[in-house]
């Protein structure tokens, strides 16, 4: 029997396999195809303090082996979603994290302030890297002051583990990681999308109404791939490994590389039961070869 | 909503670039309502990544129906499986369209333009099941473009149709037809799906008729169950307009909430 808990520090995850926001609604949408509780956690859906619409369709269009999208975060606030979706998830025997969004540094923290007060939340993990939002993809992520400001805003509020996850739109990912840290993150979750283009060439436009979108799914695995490795060895805190993943050897990549856990996507929507399936293809990978414990695998990369 | 990663191609039928797949998927069959969906898995490599929407355009008791056109690499790849493959599909899903029993003993019409028929066989049955008397109007660009016409008339469906060359019928838009048709007679509803402006003048005429219409909506579809909200269309709701899911609370929404053209802010 292996053992598949995973210790972040500040929470115990039954498994490695949380499932991402903004690919798992509020959770309750997959309801329909496993039982949730079986999953490592889950990430919601991006939260502002205010109900917000999302951006002009089209949204979504498709790459080769990849998504490009420009949702735009809509979402219900943190009011509705306390009132009418938080109830639903305490059910759910697994750890919950929400994903806190802003305009600036004190929407992130006033989402937190009033999160705080509801049960039933494991941590939040500070969405400062959505490409979708603000002209040309601005975040906080591509920069390390703007990273240090919002962060350390937020764990002053905060009373809850804070995962902070970073942009790969950006030179050096290992100095906004430093950054992050320093302000006082719990973890760090990478990659967000990155920020991509399709052209219509009959109507010669751009294809999504924000013109600009996040690309993610397996085109992106090997950068973001490269990213965890480049930060695991500069950080002291834990790395969640995101991008591209859906199948259990690809989890492996990451746990390899280092990652603690891993955040499944996009391959959500391709089968809505993706990760449960990367759960039992760990478990197999670890008793075909005698592995006791998933977290002996994490960073045994060779160099 | 029910995952059935083994649906078998059971029949197989190509005009052109237009195709009908019968799939074996009792559970699937038993749930479905005219106008909802299912959303087929291409293949279980990563391209074309994503399912595809498809409307349910018949279904018996254990096998669904599928019309599909080739548009693209995904339908384009769908179109080459044979008889005894099998397709990972997710259905039903959305919310279809309203054909029962206050429709009774009443006049109704479905038009659906090129591949947009493909929903309209299936709903014309169960009207006709509920007591409707259905016409259909049947639109293309060219007589190759109405390869369902055959199974319409075959099944008694009292047909119209149209092509924008002439080739076949009225020559022109369907909504014209449609439009012509409606001097002399007005039904107690009128269904319609395809491409977007026909949808719209449709909705035009069918207001000024004061006739209630539904349309059913197309999008890309991230998943085509609530989770990405990647498939927003413009609806009306409660006195407000937002962006709103087509694959949850559609793809069928009425003619009144529609919001066609999006004006830029």
């Amino acid at each position: 029997m292996t053992d598949l808990t995973i210790d972040l520090g500040f929470i115990k995850l039954k498994n490695p396999v949380i499932a991402a926001s903004g690919t798992f609604g509020y959770g309750l949408e997959f309801a329909p195809f496993f039982d949730l509780s079986k999953l490592g956690a889950f990430v919601v859906k991006g939260l502002y303090f205010s109900p917000r619409p999302g951006n002009p369709p089209p949204r979504l269009v498709e790459a080769p082996s990849g998504l490009i999208n420009a949702i735009g975060l809509p979402g219900v606030g943190v009011r509705r979603f306390a009132e009418e979706i938080l109830p639903q998830l305490r059910k759910i025997k697994t750890s919950i994290i929400v994903n806190v969004c802003g305009e600036n540094d004190e929407e992130y923290a006033s989402v937190v302030e009033f999160l705080d007060k509801e049960e039933g939340i494991s941590a939040y993990e500070l969405n400062i890297s959505c490409p979708n939002v603000e002209k040309d993809g601005l975040c906080p992520a591509l920069d390390s002051e703007a990273t240090f400001s919002v962060v350390s805003l937020v764990k002053k509020t905060s009373s809850r583990p804070v995962i902070t996850k970073l942009s790969p739109n950006v030179t050096d990912i290992v100095e906004i990681a430093l950054s992050a840290q320093e302000a006082g993150t719990d973890a760090l979750s990478l990659v967000n999308t990155l920020l991509a283009l399709s052209v219509d060439v009959e109507e010669r436009k751009p294809v999504l109404g924000n013109i600009f979108g996040g690309l993610s799914g397996p085109a992106i695995k090997p950068i973001s791939l490269r990213m965890v490795y480049q930060v695991v060895r500069r950080v002291k805190i834990p790395v969640i490994g995101m991008g591209g993943i859906s199948s259990g050897r690809d989890a492996l990549e990451y746990l390899i590389t280092g990652a603690k856990a891993v955040e499944i996507g996009t391959a959500n929507f391709i089968d809505p039961e993706a990760s449960i399936k990367i759960i039992e293809e760990l478990k197999d990978y670890c008793e075909e070869n005698g592995i006791e414990r998933i977290e002996d695998v994490i960073g045994t990369i060779k160099r | 909503m029910i995952k059935d990663p083994q649906a078998r191609i059971i029949g197989k039928k190509s005009w052109k670039d237009y195709y009908l797949f019968s799939l074996e998927s009792p559970r699937i069959a038993s749930q479905a309502h005219p106008g909802q969906f299912v959303m087929v898995r291409i293949t279980s490599h990563s391209y074309p990544l994503l399912r595809r929407p498809f409307s349910i355009h018949f279904k018996d008791e254990r096998n669904i129906e599928i019309f599909f056109k080739i548009t693209g690499s995904g339908t384009g790849i769908l179109s080459q499986k044979k008889s005894g493959d099998t397709l990972d599909i997710l259905g039903p899903l959305g919310k279809g369209f309203h054909a029962g029993e206050t429709l009774r003993g009443k006049d109704v019409v479905a038009v659906g333009g090129g591949r947009g028929i493909a929903p309209l066989y299936f709903l014309a049955h169960e009207l006709r099941s509920h007591g409707a008397a259905v016409k259909i109007f049947y639109g293309g660009k060219s007589h190759e473009d109405l390869p369902l016409k055959a199974k319409f008339e075959e099944n008694g469906f009292e047909l119209f149709c149209s092509t924008d060359d002439g080739s076949f019928g009225f020559k022109g838009l369907i909504s014209d037809y449609l439009q012509t048709d409606l001097q002399t007679f007005t039904p107690a509803r009128i269904f319609a799906c395809g491409p977007e402006p026909m949808m719209e003048k449709i909705a035009e005429i069918s207001q000024s008729g004061d006739i209630p219409t539904e349309f059913s909506l197309e999008s890309v579809m991230g998943c085509g169950f609530g989770a990405c909200w990647g498939c927003v269309k413009r609806i009306r709701k409660n006195n407000d307009e937002g962006w709103v899911k087509i694959c949850e609370e559609g793809p069928v929404f009425s003619g009144e909430d529609i919001i066609w053209t999006e004006v830029e802010k």
